[in-house]
């Protein structure tokens, strides 16, 4: 694999697999069974993580500023850093970041054994079509499901962030939710929420696409799972950067 | 080395197979020699590994052909290619007259309705159970209501000798039921072509017996024409009726399993009299 070739390639596929998987989504009847089944398994059983991993977020970013405000008198600015960072960056990144690595692999690995085992040939051979009865449930459940897990991470980790900038800079927890709801504006939360339907899309369209090529047994369903980690990691820290700066250029 | 497929004869008019789809019993109408199958030419690759060059062969109507050859070699291949999981590079593939290597997905799901496969590890989908398994394709070519197709599922269970599993996960059956399993939900629909990959490949020596009987019987009873990919030469001499060997990119030889037997090319030879058992690279 040449690394430029590669890659260009890799873009081509999964422009085509999208394409398709638009095609599918938006011809009915659709097979809204399959959705709920990986919103269940992708979205809802994701919260504990979601969760785990914001709380303490907040409550590190709370730390961290309300000692390093501290020196310019600025303590008290904690909870608006906090609140802004999280709901601009952090929520989004970190949950797509934890939950494409549940998500994404668990999609590969399943896809992945179904390519091996022939499962995929036999959708087709059976009469169905693979992309409506894999690919656009999981699509469409990770863009709807990662958004909400976000403002759920957004939620948590601003509670974590108040409850340590209370016990550091001693605010009450009525004036740290005030001064975090007052910070945070609408244009705020559209930002990271909205980095975040594109993060759940790609975390599904790239575990899907992985793990429907995989080829090689059981060994090559590992190497594929491993694949999908790095690639959805990378995808979603560098089209961080591109869509900060479109959805700067449009909300400011 | 003999000669690959014999001409088919005045190649049947296309239009004349494919009247009435919908109709079981047309099967029995046609003329039994009539060639409903035909590779012409085709060539694939993948990448760097060319699998075919100049791949020719014709099956006939009611017939069973084996398909032999060593491991690689792209007997799956040829048959995926027929149901168009595989785009071949060039070539064509006519199956009731009609070249599939031309058709979209949807003009496809009517070949995958008369020509049906059973993937060599039976691919049941382990999410479902054994009965969700034999509905899936009856959903998706619409054969009825749900008391239909439970009477269907039954009646396909009842065939492969597994009667009651309905409501068992394919995790639960062993080797030679997924396989039969595998076998009913591939009949379901009724088709008139059954491609078998490998379907005794595996099993222990009764249960092998056992589903070389099951193809025997669905070839008798339904007439249904079969292509059967298979290293097993009990296979080979319970079920054939002209086999067909793949040989360095193409398919090498065609006759009956006794013409093999005795053919002056060696290594098809040697595969006949001793199955995999004496299969080397160097017999050649
Ligand atoms: N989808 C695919 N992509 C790439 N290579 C493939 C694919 N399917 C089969 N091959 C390759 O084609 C060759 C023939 O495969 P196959 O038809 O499965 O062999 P067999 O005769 O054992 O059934 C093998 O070398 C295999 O690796
Ligand atoms: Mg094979």
């Amino acid at each position: 694999m040449s690394g430029p070739a590669t890659f260009f390639s890799a873009i081509g596929e999964l422009s085509i697999l999208t394409a398709r998987t638009i095609r599918e989504f938006l011809r009915p009847p659709w097979e809204l069974r399959l959705w709920v089944a990986q919103l269940d398994q992708g979205g809802v059983q994701s919260w504990s993580i979601t969760v785990l991993t914001a709380v303490f977020t907040g409550m590190v970013m709370a730390s961290q500023f309300a000692i390093g405000l501290e020196p310019f008198g600025a303590s008290l600015y904690t909870g608006k850093l906090v609140a802004l960072g999280i709901v601009r960056e952090l929520g989004p990144v970190l949950t797509a970041l934890l939950v494409g690595g549940r998500v994404g692999a668990g999609f590969t690995a399943e896809l992945g054994s179904m390519a091996v085992t022939e499962q995929i040939d036999a959708i087709r051979a059976l009469g169905a079509n693979p992309i409506r009865k894999l690919v656009v449930p999981r699509v469409v459940a990770m863009t709807i499901a990662l958004p909400l897990l976000t403002i759920l991470a957004d939620i948590v980790g601003c509670l974590g962030g108040v409850l340590i900038t209370m016990v550091e800079v001693g605010i009450t927890f009525r004036f740290g939710m005030e001064q975090m709801i007052e910070t945070v504006h609408v244009h705020d939360m559209l930002h990271g929420v909205g980095k975040s339907a594109f993060f759940g899309y790609f975390i599904a369209i790239i575990s899907c696409w992985v793990g429907m090529g995989t080829r090689g047994g059981t060994e090559g369903v590992g190497q594929a799972t491993t694949r999908t980690v790095v690639w959805t990691s990378i995808t979603i820290l560098v089209s961080d950067f591109f869509l900060t700066r479109i959805f700067l250029t449009l909300y400011g | 080395m003999s000669a690959s497929s014999p001409p088919p004869g005045a190649p049947a008019s296309p239009t004349s197979v494919v009247a009435e789809p919908e109709d079981v019993r047309r099967r029995h109408q046609g003329d039994p020699g009539e060639v409903i199958i035909s590779f012409r030419d085709v060539h694939k690759a993948f990448g760097d590994k060319v699998v075919y060059e100049g791949l020719s062969l014709d099956i006939r109507r009611g017939e069973t052909l084996t398909v032999i050859g060593g491991s690689g070699v792209g007997k799956s291949v040829c048959l995926k290619m027929l149901i168009g999981l595989l785009k071949p590079d060039r070539g064509e593939i006519l199956a009731f007259g009609q070249d599939v290597t031309q058709m979209d997905e949807a003009q496809l799901l009517g070949v995958r309705k008369r020509i049906a496969m059973l993937f060599q590890g039976a691919a049941l989908f382990d999410s479902m159970t054994v009965a969700e398994n034999i509905k899936y394709p009856l959903r998706e070519h619409g054969w009825g209501t749900e008391v239909e197709m439970d009477r269907r599922v039954e009646e396909v269970l009842e065939t492969v000798d597994l009667p009651g599993v309905q409501q068992l996960k394919p995790s639960e059956l062993s080797g030679g039921m997924k396989k039969r399993v595998g076998l009913a939900r591939t009949i379901a629909v009724e088709p008139e072509v059954i491609l078998y990959d490998e379907p005794t490949t595996g099993l222990d020596p009764v249960t092998i017996r056992r589903i070389n009987g099951l193809i025997l019987r669905l070839q008798q009873r339904l007439g249904v024409t079969s292509i059967c990919v298979t290293h097993d030469m009990d296979t080979v001499f319970t079920v054939t009726d002209r086999l067909a060997m793949v040989y360095e990119r193409h398919i090498a030889f065609t006759g009956t399993p006794e013409e093999a037997k005795h053919s002056d090319f060696r290594f098809l030879r040697e595969f006949v009299k001793g199955g995999m058992g004496t299969l080397d690279e160097d017999l050649t």
